[in-house]
């Protein structure tokens, strides 16, 4: 980063730290209230929180006023410091992902060669939290959960990696910068007025990496860890209080961070037409431009959560084995035999 | 050791000839994968075991990086942590019936793990004193992901390849050993 001072090594990192704390719970917070609170009490036909502050915009700060205020149950038979240490493991995944998303051309966290395959690799560590979760509750709901969990997670891993591939072979390189960059400065049939957005040739991989996505977070329509006609609410069942919110933020904050991922891949990050993309505005711009991709990702992501009912869990299995993998393998075939000819 | 070579040690060590944070940092990872390591062949709690394993192999994917080898580092967390470990964790909960500690794990094959254990260790000291004797690790630049994938798909294409076999290999005996019909 270019600044009028030259900040140490550590003020850098400080400040990277706080901002980075500031780029998971601000997009967390907004898509919690835009659409789990109001998006969906509107397609209900209902007005959702009104009561605290201006059309309950401050109704979040509530809601986490009253998780902190509850005790903290850890069940007798639980494996005390496994079940206190799983939320930490969840929340630790979605805090590596934000590092490698740019904000502007000199905005980032972390500028590394992997991007985009680091993110993929500190993504899957959160199934390791919610195996923890399951299993140190010590409870039959909570190790059926983590178990459909895991075997979720696992299955719609492959489908995301495989749908980001198209992007990381038409982009040539894995660093999510310059995949940024490629989508800004290339050109759809030699006319370069908005760049080229990988949405409108990799089309086929954003839809998988959206529905892969929507897998990955546990959300309805592949809410079978959940499913709280069956197994209560899964390897969430025994937390409460400030372990239970910690759940809660992981999930939405990695929703939050992989809209952006989405935006970023597929939608060209940061980056808008019309201005250079190696113009400093970019770095104060930036995070907006992002944040207004992110929320529009985040919309779809929502919509399918509030409209289609849930998936029975060999219908789950075979939507990710059967239809997802092999498409997106046919997608890389495409993908590449065209960049060779082209 | 004389003082004038000890003296002459510190210079060194503050020259920036060695990288003191790098040292450091190996340390501190270094001590906790091995206490993790011990932890993990010493507790009774096969899902604790496994838990340790990921402290490990964490430890792994970080010395990795702190050798420049960020690509491998990653491909550490995403392989092993990311995969492997998932895999034991899911198999352990699934076949396991009780929640705590298990008496009957370690117990029979102790003195043959410790001696295949041992074995392992002799023989990766020797071939690795062997083949660097006194040699400093090179302080050249990290290793770029594009140099990877370029010695990987033109000098190592048929081995690569050939591990791609095996490995599909390996998946459809996997699916016909499985198979009930």
């Amino acid at each position: 980063m270019t600044f009028a001072v030259e900040l140490a090594w550590w003020q850098q990192t400080g400040i990277r730290a706080v901002v980075g704390l500031l780029a998971v719970l601000l997009p967390a917070g907004t898509l919690v209230y835009l659409f789990l609170f109001k998006m969906m009490s509107f397609m209900q036909s209902r007005l959702g929180p009104m009561e605290a502050g201006p059309y309950g915009s401050l109704q979040l700060l509530a809601e986490v006023g009253k998780f902190l205020q509850k005790e903290d149950i850890i069940p007798r038979k639980a494996d005390r410091i496994v079940f206190k240490a799983a939320p930490f493991v969840v929340l630790i995944s979605t805090f590596l992902l934000v590092l490698v998303i740019p904000a502007g051309p000199d905005a980032w966290f972390i500028d590394v060669d992997t991007g985009i395959f680091l993110a993929l690799a500190v993504s899957s560590i959160s199934v390791i939290g919610i195996l923890m979760a399951g299993w140190a509750s010590s409870s039959k709901y909570s190790l059926m959960g983590g178990l459909r969990a895991a075997g979720q997670l696992v299955a719609y891993e492959l489908p995301l990696v495989l749908a980001v591939m198209g992007v990381v072979i038409q982009a040539g390189t894995l660093n999510v910068q310059d995949i940024v960059m490629a989508q800004a400065t290339g050109e759809i049939f030699g006319w370069g007025g908005i760049g080229n957005p990988f949405i409108f040739t990799q089309f086929l991989g954003f839809a998988i990496f959206l529905v892969a996505v929507q897998a990955e977070l546990t959300q309805p329509p592949f809410d079978m860890p959940v499913a709280e006609s069956e197994i209560v609410t899964g390897y969430l069942t025994e937390y409460t209080g400030l372990r239970f919110l910690l759940f809660f933020i992981g999930e939405f904050a990695t929703a939050g961070i992989f809209s952006a991922l989405a935006a970023t891949l597929f939608l060209g990050g940061w980056y808008v037409p019309g201005i250079d993309p190696t113009n400093d505005l970019f770095n104060v711009l930036g995070p907006a431009i992002l944040l207004g991709k992110v929320v529009l990702v985040a919309f779809l992501i929502f919509w399918f959560r509030f409209t289609y009912p849930r998936f029975r869990e060999d219908q789950l299995q075979q939507l990710a084995w059967k239809v997802l993998i092999p498409l997106s393998l046919a997608n890389i075939v495409v993908t590449g035999i065209l960049k060779v000819v082209f | 050791m004389n003082v004038l070579a000890a003296l002459g040690d510190l210079d060194r060590l503050t020259s920036g000839e060695v990288l003191v944070a790098q040292n450091v940092a190996f340390a501190v990872m270094a001590l906790t994968m091995v206490a993790a390591a011990l932890r993990m062949v010493t507790t009774r709690n096969v899902v604790h075991a496994a838990l340790y394993l990921v402290v490990v192999l964490a430890g792994a994917a970080g010395h990795f990086v702190l050798l420049g080898a960020e690509f491998v580092g990653v491909t550490q967390v995403m392989v092993y942590i990311g995969a492997i470990v998932v895999l034991f964790l899911f198999g352990i909960m699934l076949t396991k019936g009780s929640f705590g500690e298990d008496d009957g794990v370690t117990s029979e094959k102790r003195l043959m793990a410790g001696l295949v254990g041992l074995l392992v260790f002799g023989v990766m000291t020797a071939a690795l004193v062997d083949s660097f004797e006194d040699a400093e690790v090179a302080r050249a630049a990290p290793s770029t992901t594009a140099e990877v994938s370029d010695s990987l798909f033109s000098t190592y294409i048929v081995p690569f390849e050939a591990v791609s076999v095996l490995l599909l290999a390996a998946l459809i005996g996997a699916i016909v050993v499985a198979r009930k019909d």
